[in-house]
């Protein structure tokens, strides 16, 4: 009988997941991909998985890119429930971005800055040609270098700040909330948001980021600054009370100018949106950084009309791990909840059809 | 398992996870916020019923999984698998040997007893979401006990349909104070969550909310005096224990409309059958 | 740095805070209702040992305490084996309490939020004996009756706190080993 078909479930996902096992691993003709290949040539999917795991660690990020197939959301799904069981040692001292060791960094709104332009290892002016070159991938060139070290780089932001353009600002106070030990209330503050952004699904972000510059919230953003290259990650271990270096990360970090109007008791200034992301992830970062002041309408006074100017709504939909997971739990078996509904239409027909007969 | 706490979680997460229990338990029908965790089963396959379970579960328990009201179906397998494994506790498919059920979607058909605990898979905590889908919004609603929105939308279901269209999910008063989800079991269900002996425990992990029906608590479906609630079941003998009692699931048997009904509840019938 | 105490905390923290956990679980579900939750805890003097447990069970450095004065020979152990950090009486999120506080000195969450309602432990001579009550409300089936040697004052106590519902305290009574809880949804009237 058909009934006795759906036993033996435990079979069935022993045999399934021996079958996934085979399919991933492909030919077996053909060499294994190390993690050490995934790392080193497939860096902007690590950077990406790291981002959305909230984990900074190239080696695990590419363990799970293998393991999931290339799946980024599955990646990064995969490094996040492993990051929930780590425990925590301590908290890192702010990053000082200022202090960057840049290798990128650029300005859409002054021609030049102090410290210079730098294009860096952008692919910003490539042609989108598909390099056949590449079906072999013998090594390039040595890309030249600068001759001179650069000189010191302030942050635009800061310049902005000096002038009194740019709305200062405030300096946090109390430790930054952290979302995945506690849970969202809403208004959330911008700790929480910044947090919720830097961790949210990169479509997602680009797409309501996208959705501002098409009139879905009035913003009118100028790449204020993104700069990219190393930070110093400090922590200060109790038993020594100072601050030691633990080693180094690649960062791109955004802010967005948009103007602001003032208000009745500030006069017109600039307010800036930030983005802040692992890697070298210019779209991330700026997509972060335009969601960002969106979400300050309503801390600026600034009407709320649409969608990436409610915090609730963005960060409520922001994390993949979470949309993945309930967008795909609608296959698991509902049979119960469908046969009710079933009745019910029927029940509702039947008294649809008596109710005509009379 | 080796390299994870007994049951998974480590004993902070556990600790916070009971504090929320524990007030849950003083605040019938009352979503607590908890700092839910990332679970290693994807949100949606029931990690915050997981998160309630590991935070309850001891040396002792014996568990038992349901989905759809039957031990077998994969998810309820994927679920006992994973406790088996990282709290080496006994499980059980016998709803009378079960110290502690995890379910989605049922509630078993053999009365539970005062020292059971039943533990709810919730996909989505917030009663009135349908009606105002800002969480924010809704618990000030909750705060008020301001819950006209969900008579006004039974009223004009029956006005507009002659019954109420619920067929799942059913809105209840807990305690005649808090609206609540009693997580997606079918409406028959509902008389069950009344005056129960057991405890009954509800965990929304994406929604990282907690809440508890108590032992004995009064719990009442929405409804009104000229249309009172009234559970439903499909009009049939189970194919398999004949009864005439138990929530059916409706199984084709061809396509040419044949079908049979046999009982959603896996031990109940094998219990009546054997 | 904090003092090292004399007394360890749990013997086996991982099970046995589990079996104290699910002893207070049913106490909360079963209001009135007498449970041991750890029989063999040691804690320092004049700690009740239920409430040892109870603070050893719940409470970490993402809770508050607040001590009365009376129980500060118990400091270091709590301080130690629980991390808990002491805050003012209002906002602590534990109150370990001699006799019977003002409800009004107590946090009791808000309309929105009436979890943060504080967890009230207060140490009784006896259980099981004294004040004679009935109880009723979620977790009791009818009417149970319950005593113990409740402080002056605690009728009318549990009364405006029960009025406050949803908002309130939940209050664990101990009596050496052994405990009962009151959550705030229930009713208590002095027979």
């Amino acid at each position: 009988m058909a009934y006795v078909a759906v036993k033996g479930g435990e079979r069935a996902i022993d045999a399934a997941h021996a079958w996934r096992a085979e399919a991933r691993r492909g030919d077996p003709a053909i060499p294994a991909l190390s993690t050490g290949q995934i790392a080193g040539q497939l860096g902007r999917a690590v950077e990406r998985v790291m981002a959305e795991a909230s984990l900074h660690d190239p080696e695990l990020a590419a363990l799970a890119i293998r393991q999931a197939e290339g799946d980024l959301i599955e990646a990064a799904f995969l490094l996040r429930a492993f990051r929930t069981t780590l425990p925590r040692f301590g908290a890192a001292l702010p990053l000082e971005t200022g202090r960057m060791a840049v290798r990128r960094r650029i300005s859409a709104i002054f021609k030049d800055v102090p410290g210079g332009q730098i294009l860096g290892p952008t692919t910003d002016y490539t042609h989108r040609l598909l390099d056949f070159s590449l079906l072999d991938d013998p090594p390039p060139p040595p890309a030249p270098r600068a001759e001179d070290p650069p000189g010191p780089m302030p942050r635009v932001a800061t310049l902005l700040e000096a002038e009194g353009l740019l709305r200062p600002e405030p300096p946090g106070e109390a430790p930054p909330f952290d979302i995945t030990r506690e849970p969202l209330a809403h208004p959330a503050p911008r700790d929480a948001r910044l947090q919720g952004l830097a961790r949210g699904d990169e479509g997602f972000l680009l797409g309501m980021g996208y959705s501002t510059q098409r009139g879905y919230g009035g913003s009118h953003p100028f790449a204020g600054e993104i700069r990219m290259g190393a930070v110093t990650v400090e922590i200060i271990p109790d038993e020594l009370g100072f601050p030691i270096d633990i080693g180094e990360i690649v960062l791109t970090e955004c802010q967005m100018v948009n103007q602001f109007h003032g208000s009745r008791t500030e006069p017109a200034s600039f307010t800036a949106g930030y983005g802040l992301a692992f890697g070298q992830a210019d779209r991330r970062a700026m997509a972060m950084a335009l969601l960002d002041r969106a979400m300050q309408a309503a801390e600026l006074g600034e009407a709320v009309t649409a969608p990436a100017q409610n915090p609730e709504f963005v960060l409520a939909h922001a994390d993949n791990i979470e949309a993945t997971g309930f967008v795909e739990h609608l296959k698991l078996p509902h049979y119960v909840d469908f046969q009710s509904e079933a009745e019910a239409v029927r029940r509702l027909r039947a008294a649809a059809r008596a109710e005509a007969a009379e | 398992m080796k390299g994870y706490n007994f049951a998974y979680l480590d004993e902070q997460t556990k600790r916070m996870i009971r504090r929320a229990i524990l007030k849950a338990v003083a605040i019938p029908g009352h979503q607590v916020p908890f700092g839910g965790r990332e679970m290693p089963l994807p949100y949606g396959w029931g990690t915050g019923g997981i998160q309630v379970t590991a935070a309850i579960l001891g040396p002792r328990d014996v568990l038992k999984v349901i989905d759809q009201g039957a031990d077998d179906t994969t998810n309820a397998v994927s679920i006992r698998r994973f406790f088996a494994r990282v709290a080496g506790i006994a499980t059980t498919t016998r709803t009378a040997e079960a110290s502690v059920i995890q379910t989605r979607h049922r509630i078993p058909e053999t009365r539970l007893r005062a020292d059971q605990i039943l533990v709810y898979q919730v996909p989505q905590p917030e009663p009135l979401y349908r009606l105002e889908p800002s969480r924010a919004a809704a618990r000030r609603l909750h705060a008020l006990a301001e819950y006209g929105a969900m008579h006004v939308r039974l009223y004009e279901d029956i006005a507009r349909l002659g019954q109420v269209a619920i067929s799942y999910d059913y809105p209840v008063l807990v305690n005649r104070r808090y609206l609540t989800s009693p997580s997606p079991i079918p409406a028959f269900d509902n008389p069950k969550l009344h005056r129960m002996a057991a405890l009954q425990l509800f965990g929304a992990g994406r929604e990282k909310r907690i809440y508890a029906i108590p032992p004995y608590t009064e719990v009442r479906s929405l409804d009104f005096e000229d249309h009172p609630f009234r559970p439903h079941r499909a009009d049939a003998a189970c194919a398999l224990c004949g009864s005439r009692e138990s929530y059916l699931d409706e199984v084709l048997t061809d396509d040419r409309g044949g079908r049979i009904f046999v009982c959603s509840d896996t031990d109940y019938c094998a219990g009546r059958a054997a | 740095m904090n003092a090292i105490p004399d007394l360890p905390g749990f013997p086996d923290p991982v099970p046995d805070s589990q079996a104290a956990f699910r002893a207070i679980l049913w106490a909360q579900s079963h209001p009135g209702a007498i449970v041991t939750p750890a029989p063999a805890l040691i804690v320092p003097a004049p700690l009740p040992v239920a409430a040892g447990a109870l603070l050893l069970t719940l409470a970490d450095a993402d809770t508050t305490l607040w001590l009365a004065p009376g129980f500060a020979p118990a400091r270091d152990w709590l301080r130690f084996h629980t991390g808990a950090p002491e805050a003012p009486l209002s906002r602590a999120d534990f109150v370990l309490a001699e006799q019977l506080p003002a409800l009004e000195t107590l946090g009791t969450g808000s309309d929105d939020s009436p979890h943060d309602g504080a967890s009230l432990i207060l140490p009784v001579a006896a259980l099981g004996e004294g004040t004679r009550c009935r109880l009723s409300g979620p977790g009791i089936d009818g009417t149970g009756d319950f005593a113990a040697t409740l402080p002056p004052g605690f009728a009318a106590f549990w009364a405006a706190n029960h009025a406050l519902f949803p908002r309130g305290v939940d209050v664990f009574l101990c009596a050496g080993s052994r405990l009962a809880a009151l959550p705030r949804s229930v009713t208590l009237e002095v027979l």
